[in-house]
């Protein structure tokens, strides 16, 4: 088991023909992933060289859908196009879009996720997100798949390179699935649907969650943990030192006034019961006891 | 990007949303002949992106275009929390009856947006949401179906504007959410919204958010850039494409990926407590390719910076694995000794990941004298904060 992908998930990749959607469509391939088509829209009938065999591009999601049961959208196509994706994957009834694309307006975002809970039958993650991994099983996005193995961990994060610094601190326990829910003001997945996921994921033992400045996602998270989560929990929170007003990095990092802080957001983590750890590694450890103490 | 108040007026004209008019001056001498222009009172606003400006003394009231270059003298070169004020509005005197306030705003807990009135406007709106939240209605607004008519209609009972002004109030709501959809605005403010004793309503104060993310569809939205009023190293920065935020420590900061790079920022910081507050200068985040040119851009631009003591290169070797980003480190070392600037203050680099053996014997072998690799982050910005804390 893992969470929402696993080694039977058939994924497609819109802008596959794109330099980055051919690279990452490659890497998938090679961890051991499904990847059963592409799309790019006026490209129909090519095919694409995955590493290990030709993909067939198809020019819409539901031509894809329908000649390979593709059940995994993972989305590369540049800002301006991905809102129209997105919209093609809910009209095609992906049950799973994973949006990897950053720098997409968040009027756009707003907009697609509407629409998405109007249909009711596809759940996004991301965008500006790393993607989603069940080592071993599959790789839907941009996580490198050769830095941790399968195992007991559920993470949840906004950050990639810090899921990639937690998971290879981590590679002595392994993961059950990584999810890089992205650091974009509104995303489509967020910390609270992976700690509920992973609450029922009997492969799950423990959690961490990694949170940044920005936003009141991690005390909300906090209060569903104090109510729903019997699992444990480690947290780290990053950015303690960025300065009021400034947008570090993702788009939905900034601190307004006094709201969106990462003393508040750990304070209410804290409070909650989850051990927060003051470094990656910090937290790393805090994790590694948790697992010793319950073996 | 935040606006500054004349710029949100602006855009609020051109979406045909009532305002005063106005004029920017940016010496005394232009905040007469504008004064002079508009003759009679006037009112001198410093043009800040912060809020609370008139308690700070940075708006006031002139009598004529005397006063008004007086008042200009008086609030020029004022440091409202932090910002220095190096413009200002002069707009003629409005006569105000009542002040109310309005909003829409991207609502990121529930992922839509947010309508926010009240009847109670000019005073500090979180002020009121505090201390009386009944008087102050909150609506949500569907991304994709907008305000309407009907929503703004629902705007307008729920806060309980008077049946004088609905009408115009309804009207405005529409227009400023033209705002927040045409040009990809995240927050449209308007405190206050005044009735004249006339029965007008005007838009006398405006904030808004624009989104960088949509700049591609909005070239006009460049002129909004306050060049003179951005860090030099900020607009070098940019200038390469680089995500760099200024701060004041002595730390020079280079990372991939945002988290990682705040993160980095935080553990310097903790590390520097112990060498008498030691802090990072600078954010940097070269992103998840970490090629030479890149690495050698960001190395320029922190070299620049006449605070920075000592350099933390924390890289993690994922997409991109770390034989290849110490290569990049080590022909960006060429690449800049080639511009002329000669690497001369310690770089302490981290690298982890994929292939990090292979990675840290070539920054070993290298020529380079300056770079001390150290194997974990935390001590590596331990061993950073002391160099800087050394120096």
């Amino acid at each position: 088991m893992s969470v929402w992908l696993n080694a039977s998930s058939r994924i497609l990749v819109q802008g596959i023909t794109g330099a980055e959607g051919t690279k990452h469509t490659r890497r998938m391939v090679a961890s051991g992933t499904s990847v059963v088509a592409g799309v790019t829209p006026g490209k129909g009938g090519q095919t694409v060289d995955g590493g290990s065999g030709d993909i067939a591009v198809f020019g819409s999601v539901s031509e894809a859908v329908e000649a390979t049961g593709a059940d995994v959208s993972v989305v590369f196509v540049p800002p301006r196009f991905a809102k129209a994706a997105v919209v093609e994957t809910v009209d095609a009834g992906v049950p799973l879009c994973v949006v990897i694309t950053e720098g997409i307006p968040v009027g756009d975002t707003a907009q697609f996720f509407q629409y998405a809970q109007n249909a009711g039958s596809t759940q996004i993650i991301g965008p500006n997100c790393p993607g989603i991994i069940s080592p071993g099983q599959s790789n839907a996005g941009i996580i490198p798949a050769d830095i941790t193995g399968a195992g007991p961990i559920g993470l949840v994060s906004k950050s990639g390179t810090l899921t990639y610094q937690m998971m290879y601190e981590l590679r002595d326990f392994g993961f059950s699935t990584g999810i890089g829910i992205g650091g974009d003001p509104v995303i489509g997945t967020t910390h609270i649907d992976a700690l509920a996921a992973f609450e029922a994921d009997p492969d799950t033992e423990a959690i961490v969650m990694i949170g940044e400045i920005g936003g009141d996602a991690e005390e909300r998270a906090a209060a569903y943990i104090a109510a729903n989560v019997t699992k444990p929990v480690v947290g780290y929170v990053a950015g303690f030192t960025a300065p009021e007003g400034k947008t570090m990095g993702h788009a939905g990092a900034i601190v307004s006034g006094s709201s969106g802080t990462a003393a508040a957001k750990a304070e209410a983590l804290e409070a909650a019961g989850v051990q927060v750890g003051k470094t990656p590694s910090a937290t790393a450890d805090l994790m590694r006891a948790v697992l010793r103490a319950r073996s | 990007m935040d606006l500054f108040e004349y710029q949100a007026k602006e855009l609020f004209a051109k979406h045909d949303v009532p305002v005063t008019p106005g004029a920017v001056a940016f010496t005394v001498s232009e905040a007469r002949s504008a004064a002079e222009e508009f003759g009679g009172m006037v009112v001198v606003k410093a043009q800040v992106k912060t809020g609370g400006r008139g308690k700070a003394g940075g708006v006031k009231l002139a009598d004529n275009a005397d006063d008004a270059e007086a008042k200009a003298a008086d609030i020029l070169g004022l440091d409202i929390k932090g910002h220095v004020v190096r413009r200002l509005l002069i707009t003629p005197a409005a006569d105000i009856e009542t002040e109310y306030y309005v909003s829409f705003l991207l609502d990121r807990a529930n992922r839509t947006y947010l309508a926010m009135a009240s009847v109670e406007g000019g005073m500090d709106i979180e002020e009121v949401a505090r201390t009386k939240p009944e008087a102050l209605a909150k609506v949500p607004v569907d991304a994709l179906a907008g305000v309407d008519e009907a929503k703004a209609r629902e705007i307008v009972a729920a806060a309980q504007f008077p049946a004088d002004v609905a009408d115009q109030v309804a009207d405005v709501l529409q227009k400023l959410w033209r705002v927040i959809v045409d040009e990809d605005a995240t927050l449209v403010e308007v405190n206050p919204l005044v009735k004249t004793p006339d029965g007008q309503i005007l838009a006398l104060d405006g904030k808004v958010t624009l989104d960088e993310n949509a700049d591609f569809r909005h070239p006009d939205h460049a002129q909004y850039e306050a060049r003179d009023e951005t860090d030099p190293l900020e607009l070098a920065a940019k200038e390469k494409d680089l995500n760099y935020v200024k701060l004041d420590g002595s730390v020079g900061i280079i990372g991939n990926g945002a988290g990682l790079v705040m993160s980095t920022l935080d553990v310097v910081a903790y590390a520097g407590e112990e060498f008498g507050g030691v802090k990072p200068a600078n954010f940097l985040d070269i992103g998840g390719g970490a090629s030479a040119e890149v690495m050698a851009n960001g190395l320029e631009i922190i070299l620049s910076d006449p605070q920075v003591k000592a350099v933390f290169v924390n890289v993690f070797g994922g997409i991109t694995s770390c034989d290849a980003v110490a290569n990049g480190i080590v022909q960006a070392f060429t690449m800049l000794a080639e511009r002329g600037d000669a690497v001369d203050l310690p770089i302490v680099c981290r690298l982890d990941g994929n292939n990090v053996e292979e990675g840290r014997r070539i920054l070993d072998e290298a020529e380079h004298g300056v770079v001390e690799l150290v194997d974990t982050m935390d001590a590596a910005a331990r061993r950073v904060a002391e160099l800087a804390a050394a120096k």
